[in-house]
């Protein structure tokens, strides 16, 4: 049984926008699964219909075998959701936030309440219990829906943009904290506009444009897939001009940064062992763009075109 | 249905209510008795001097009924109307529609919100009510089941004001031009056989009138109206608003796109 299963999901607006156009995907339990897409891709609108907050039009949605046309209470028991826009209460306090959530789904007073501060405390906010909603700083807030979210500790946590506006430090401990949540069980679907993040915390991934599917894969496929990487060499001295290497293609950005473009056929070690040679000493390496996104670019740059077009570019 | 969960769920909102309504409690308690006690004084104490005996009662004791009740009426629509379209405004109401509780949870433990406030309210007006004269309950059942049912009626027309409202001036809009017209057209400060014939039977049509005469007979024992047909009428809009109220709901008409 599939943590989510969606098929032929399909939304049309009031407007006649067609958000959705019969979208198929499914969530292993305990992956961990990044759903991206440019704005107004349909991630949204796809996570609002799994959450029932949005009305889909068409299509079968299931979240661990409950369908939500049938199964809408047994359904929602299983999700956690945290949206991409803040929808807090901001003038309820950071505890009766927590502890009302807890009550919606059913848990009773003191389960609800050791809950309540288990999350606060995972997250850092509970000496800020008594304080309003909106005394939070943009951060305290995003942390704020996770622990509402995760309150009735729900099967499946979906995160819409979570770390959005959210500084690196706190993101990075954000990012450790949903590492610890996955692994102890929770499957978990992401949506973000940054893509090092979907790279670094997720499995597999789903890129969504203009309402339909154009990848769905493992992570490590889907990277293998970007045949090409360009690397930044931090150089020991200046050069006058790019050094010529056998098999790359190199050009200097700088007097000691070299950008050296990397085939899926070579090796680094092919790389150091022809610039040793030359007698150019490397201090650090670094990747050009983060390579999930430039693959994400590609994609959507030229679905049309189908995806074998990413390796040949 | 989860029966257990949807009780837990909605004691939740009674309680996320009731913390509500005290934390603001100067926008909540103190308007509605600064502006009884100006009714009692004015109309009651002042005029009412002058207007002599309603029915066999003096007026202040004639008129204080209709105030309680009316004061019942106007809060538990505000509360709910403000509440709900708040949630909705605040998209806080997400935290209640992700929730696996029914759509009758929703709907009753906001109605209850709304009675709490009604029946505090209506609570804080007798007490004032009787600084300025006597009251006896004739019919305590008949008093407290007509002003019980009242508040539920307005709660439930509250709800649907709040789930069609898109902004503030929506909510507004109702009590403004519909109920405080049909509350003063309703018997609060005069018996309808003062009126010509022709306004006698309009009077009929509003159902406020039935509410405000049959709350008045639990009290005095005194009414315009028959009091079974004020039952019916309010049994008649509770299931009527309820079930427009479910299916609201279930459509997702203001609240899911």
């Amino acid at each position: 049984m599939q943590a989510l299963t969606i098929k032929d999901l399909r939304k049309t607006y009031p407007t006649g926008n067609e958000a959705l156009k019969g979208i198929n995907f499914s969530v292993a339990p305990g992956d961990f699964y990044a759903l991206l897409g440019p704005n107004g891709a349909g991630k949204t609108t796809a996570i609002g219909i799994i959450s029932s907050l949005i009305n889909k039009t068409s299509g079968i949605v299931e979240i661990f075998g409950h369908d939500i046309d049938t199964d809408i209470e047994a359904a929602k028991s299983c999700i956690g959701l945290v949206p991409q826009e803040v929808n807090l209460n901001l003038w309820e306090t950071v505890h009766n936030t927590v502890l009302n959530q807890a009550g919606y789904y059913g848990l009773g007073s003191r389960l609800a309440r050791s809950r309540t501060e288990k999350y606060l405390r995972a997250l850092r906010l509970w000496d800020r219990r008594k304080d309003s909603a909106r005394s939070l700083s943009g951060g305290m807030k995003r942390r704020l829906m996770i622990a509402r979210a995760l309150v009735h500790e729900p099967r499946l946590l979906i995160l819409d943009e979570p770390t959005a506006g959210v500084d690196i430090e706190i993101r990075r401990s954000m990012w450790e904290f949903l590492r610890e949540i996955n692994a102890a069980g929770t499957t978990i679907i992401l949506t973000t506009h940054y893509l090092e993040e979907a790279e670094s915390l997720c499995r597999h991934l789903a890129i969504i444009d203009e309402g339909t599917i154009i990848e769905d894969a493992r992570m490590s496929v889907v990277l293998r897939k970007l045949q090409r990487e360009v690397f930044i060499l931090s150089l020991v001295e200046p050069l006058d001009a790019a050094p010529k290497l056998d098999g790359f293609e190199t050009r200097l950005v700088e007097e000691t940064e070299l950008e050296v473009n990397k085939g899926p056929d070579q090796s680094l070690n092919q790389l150091f062992a022809q610039l040793q040679a030359q007698g150019v000493e490397v201090v650090t390496l670094r990747n050009k763009a983060n390579r999930l996104e430039e693959l994400f670019m590609r994609l959507v740059e030229n679905k049309q075109d189908g995806f074998k077009e990413v390796g040949a570019s | 249905m989860n029966i257990a969960l949807n009780l837990i769920a909605m004691k939740t909102i009674v309680r996320k209510e009731v913390i509500r309504v005290m934390r603001i409690w100067v926008q909540t308690i103190v308007p509605p008795a600064i502006t009884m006690t100006l009714y009692f004084i004015i109309f009651g104490n002042l005029i009412g001097r002058r207007i002599g005996t309603m029915d066999g009662f003096d007026y202040m004791q004639y008129i204080a009924p209709g105030l309680i009740m009316m004061s019942v009426i106007t809060n538990s629509y505000g509360n709910v109307v403000s509440s709900f379209f708040g949630a909705k405004f605040g998209r806080h109401v997400e935290e209640m529609l992700v929730a696996p509780m029914s759509n009758a949870t929703i709907i009753i433990g906001h109605v209850a919100g709304g009675v709490m406030r009604g029946m505090l309210v209506g609570v804080l007006v007798t007490i004032i009510a009787l600084f300025f004269t006597k009251l006896e309950i004739r019919h305590p059942f008949i008093t407290i089941s007509v002003v019980l049912l009242s508040s539920v009626v307005f709660s439930l027309a509250g709800f649907i004001n709040a789930v069609f409202a898109k902004k503030f001036d929506d909510i507004s809009i109702i009590p403004t031009f519909v109920l405080t017209p049909l509350t003063y057209l309703g018997g609060v400060f005069y018996s309808i056989s003062l009126l010509p014939e022709f306004w006698q039977l309009a009077s009929r049509a509003n159902p406020i009138l039935y509410m405000v005469n049959a709350f008045r007979y639990g009290i005095l024992g005194t009414s315009d109206i028959d009091i079974g047909t004020a039952y019916a009428i309010l049994f008649v809009f509770i299931i009527g608003l309820f079930v427009m109220c479910q299916q609201l709901m279930s459509r997702g008409v203001g609240i899911r796109e």
